[in-house]
């Protein structure tokens, strides 16, 4: 996809205007956070688990040529097949190269935030491949053709009715006047719809949570059933990821897996978790004639030198979305690119370049639950603040737009800050607001526009906001 | 791609700098240490993998012996009213049981989109968060696993095993990888649609386990 991070006060704006994207980050702001917590709660060698994952993923970033080598080993052993590719437009040549051969009309897709990243989904359908999302949510944005706003739940920033009227656009053989306002009508439609291109699909592309260098094995977590579908009934599997994936052993892929699904979704373990290593065997009754790696690199390498190598321990969990005040107050597509959140102002510029996503790292109160919620314990608010110095070397120019954005993305997020937010940032918001009103910090104008944001009462302001004053 | 590979492999490298030669890496790989595993994992309790059954919504019977399944299994069919008819997989283990006194009609072989109730034994269960462990093969093909609204789950209590890692033993101590190992804990959720959990979206509906209690061997 295009990238609009470079407007994201202008994206920003909207988003605080959107009533039903406001809702819909309410319940993400109730829902997450306190299942993590519940199922934190219930595991007392969490944060023991924790340090065993982070020292895993370190050692293998310290030797990630040696486990890559061992996993593609293992892959041919198994009798499949490694792509390697060093950008976006290598893998979706290699990705089009495969289904090509394999005289493909029909693809269906598993979630992968790296197919996301190189938008393959576009340049398949522009070569007449008929290419479907999946999953409930990916197939949803796919519909309404949007990027997803949250990297493990994409169409979180829809309302009920927004889905339906989705499908009924899009499934128009179905009887115009059927009820859809349950979410289980829904999900029924979208599963009649979805089983029937499962059966017909020619090539299944999945993603990979991790790579075992071990085995060869790939790892996909859904909770839908919908990779195993995908990996299963077509001729040609496809699994994209990217080279820090890796994982040395079993083992280090249990530990991985004890702590991501608790820190995404706070379920004890995701409902399916798939090692598929190679094509189906002699006597098998099911399963791909071809099994195909598609190893990327895209920027990763590069972040393996200096200040960004950590960031390369990211399991895209999403707790660090999750628990972020300005995710919550502007949502996901705000952010303009794939990755969002703390973990996508990370990100963006080191895959996308600093100029386009410069603002992303400013967005950001740095009040650091994201690193102490992130299972990789990766000092987000540090590699944020390399990347501010990094704009500010380039031209001071910048730091008038910089401060007035901090300000103004604390006064966004306050109806979350509330609730999350530490005494020292209550306290900085109570200084700020000394003057009831914020229009007369000069720096905020150029987000606040011409009206002024209330500053932050208690419960007046928070009722006000919600009222609708910034509609 | 072999250019591709060797870019990448050589731009991991200068970024890496000079290193030690060995870094623990093949020692790693053959004797794979040990995670850390949580106490719930500890043991090979029952009781543990009921708790996490049940946090899930998967659903478990007893049985005194593999004799007793079909019985079992068509109670949970009749309480329900679920159809009589199953996808049995083409296991020796199940062939022999006696379905046909049971009321029920089987037929073997993998899933297909009209299958309405299979029946799967597992590899192995989970105790740490109620988890079965189904591997693909010949005589437990994975379309069993995932296209069916009923998904029966078979387990023996001895393939009862207390942490990931001792299946993973298990599946060690069997040779190479099967294709596909999944491990399944409970049934096809999402929660893509406001946030709200709901059950079946594309494969099962709902997932049975009848453990068989082998004793104190
Ligand atoms: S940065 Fe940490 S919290 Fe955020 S997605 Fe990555 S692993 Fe999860």
């Amino acid at each position: 996809m295009d990238a609009t991070s470079h407007t994201f006060s202008a994206n920003a704006r909207t988003a605080l205007a959107d009533v039903k994207l406001q809702r819909a980050l309410d319940r993400l702001a109730e829902g997450f956070p306190a299942r993590r917590r519940d199922a934190v709660a219930r595991l007392p060698e969490f944060d023991a688990l924790r340090d065993a994952a982070v020292a895993i993923k370190d050692h293998t970033i310290l030797n990630l040529d040696r486990y890559l080598e061992r996993f593609e080993a293992k892959v041919l052993e198994a009798g499949g097949r490694v792509h390697w590719c060093r950008d976006a437009a290598e893998a979706r040549a290699t990705i089009l190269s495969i289904c090509t051969r394999a005289k493909a009309k029909s693809v269906t897709k598993g979630k992968t935030m790296v197919g996301e990243e190189i938008a393959i989904n576009d340049h398949l359908a522009a070569n007449g491949l008929d290419v479907v999302e999946t999953d409930l949510g990916e197939y949803i944005i796919q519909l309404r053709g949007e990027p997803p706003s949250h990297i493990i739940a994409p169409a979180i920033h829809l309302s009920k009715d927004q889905v339906a009227d989705t499908f009924r656009k899009a499934h128009g053989t179905l009887p115009p006047a059927r009820p859809l306002t349950e979410s289980r009508a829904l999900l029924e439609e979208a599963r009649t719809v979805l089983r029937s291109r499962f059966l017909g699909a020619d090539v299944g592309i999945t993603g990979a949570n991790f790579l075992i260098a071990e085995t060869g094995s790939t790892v996909t977590v859904t909770n839908e059933g919908n990779a195993e579908l995908t990996m299963t009934l077509p001729r040609v599997h496809i699994v994209l990821a990217s080279i820090e994936k890796v994982v040395p052993t079993l083992e280090d892929a249990a530990t991985m897996l004890r702590v991501l699904a608790r820190s995404a979704t706070g379920q004890d373990v995701s409902v399916y978790t798939s090692f598929a290593t190679g094509p189906r065997r002699p006597g098998d009754l099911d399963g791909p004639e071809e099994f195909n790696v598609v190893l990327l690199d895209n920027g990763r390498s590069a972040m393996l030198e200096g200040e960004l190598r950590e960031m390369l321990r990211c399991i895209r969990c999403g707790a660090c979305l999750n628990h972020c005040p300005v995710y919550a107050a502007v949502g996901g597509h705000a952010y303009g690119w794939v990755y969002s959140g703390p973990m996508g102002a990370v990100l963006t510029p080191a895959l996308i370049g600093l100029d386009p996503a410069k603002h992303l790292p400013e967005a950001s109160t740095l009040c650091g639950r994201c690193e102490e919620v992130c299972p990789m314990r990766i000092p987000i608010p540090k590699m944020l603040r390399h990347w501010r110095e990094r704009s500010w070397q380039r031209g001071p120019s910048a730091t008038r737009s910089r401060f007035g954005l901090a300000v103004w993305a604390f006064v966004a997020a306050r109806p979350r800050l509330y609730r999350w937010a530490t005494g020292a940032v209550a306290a900085l918001l109570a200084r700020l607001a000394t003057r009831g009103r914020f229009a007369w910090l000069p720096f905020a104008s150029a987000w606040t526009g011409t009206r002024d944001f209330p500053a932050p009462e208690g419960r007046g302001f928070v009722a006000s906001w919600n009222r609708g004053e910034r509609r | 791609m072999s250019v591709a590979r060797a870019a990448v492999l050589s731009s991991v490298r200068r970024a890496l700098g000079a290193r030690p030669s060995a870094s623990g890496v093949e020692a790693r790989l053959t004797e794979p240490p040990p995670g850390v595993i949580p106490a719930r994992g500890r043991n090979d309790s029952v009781a543990m993998f009921l708790e996490g059954a049940a946090r899930v919504g998967t659903t478990v019977d007893r049985a005194a012996s593999a004799a007793e399944v079909p019985a079992r299994i068509a109670a949970y069919l009749a309480e329900r009213n679920l159809s009589t008819a199953i996808k049995l997989a083409p296991d020796p283990d199940l062939r022999d049981l006696p379905w046909a006194e049971a009321q029920l009609q089987t037929r073997e072989g993998r899933g297909e989109d009209h299958d309405t109730v299979s029946v799967v034994q597992a590899f192995a269960a989970v105790a740490e968060t109620g988890t079965l462990v189904m591997i693909s093969g010949a005589e437990s093909p994975t379309t069993l696993n995932c296209l069916p609204d009923t998904h029966i789950v078979v387990v023996h209590s001895r393939d009862l095993v207390g942490a990931y890692d001792d299946a993973w033993a298990r599946l060690r101590a069997r040779g190479a990888l099967p294709r596909l190992v999944t491990w399944i804990t409970g049934p096809s959720r999402t929660a893509d649609i406001e946030q709200e959990i709901l059950v079946g979206i594309h494969g099962p509906r709902r997932l049975h386990v009848v453990m068989i209690d082998d004793g104190q061997a």
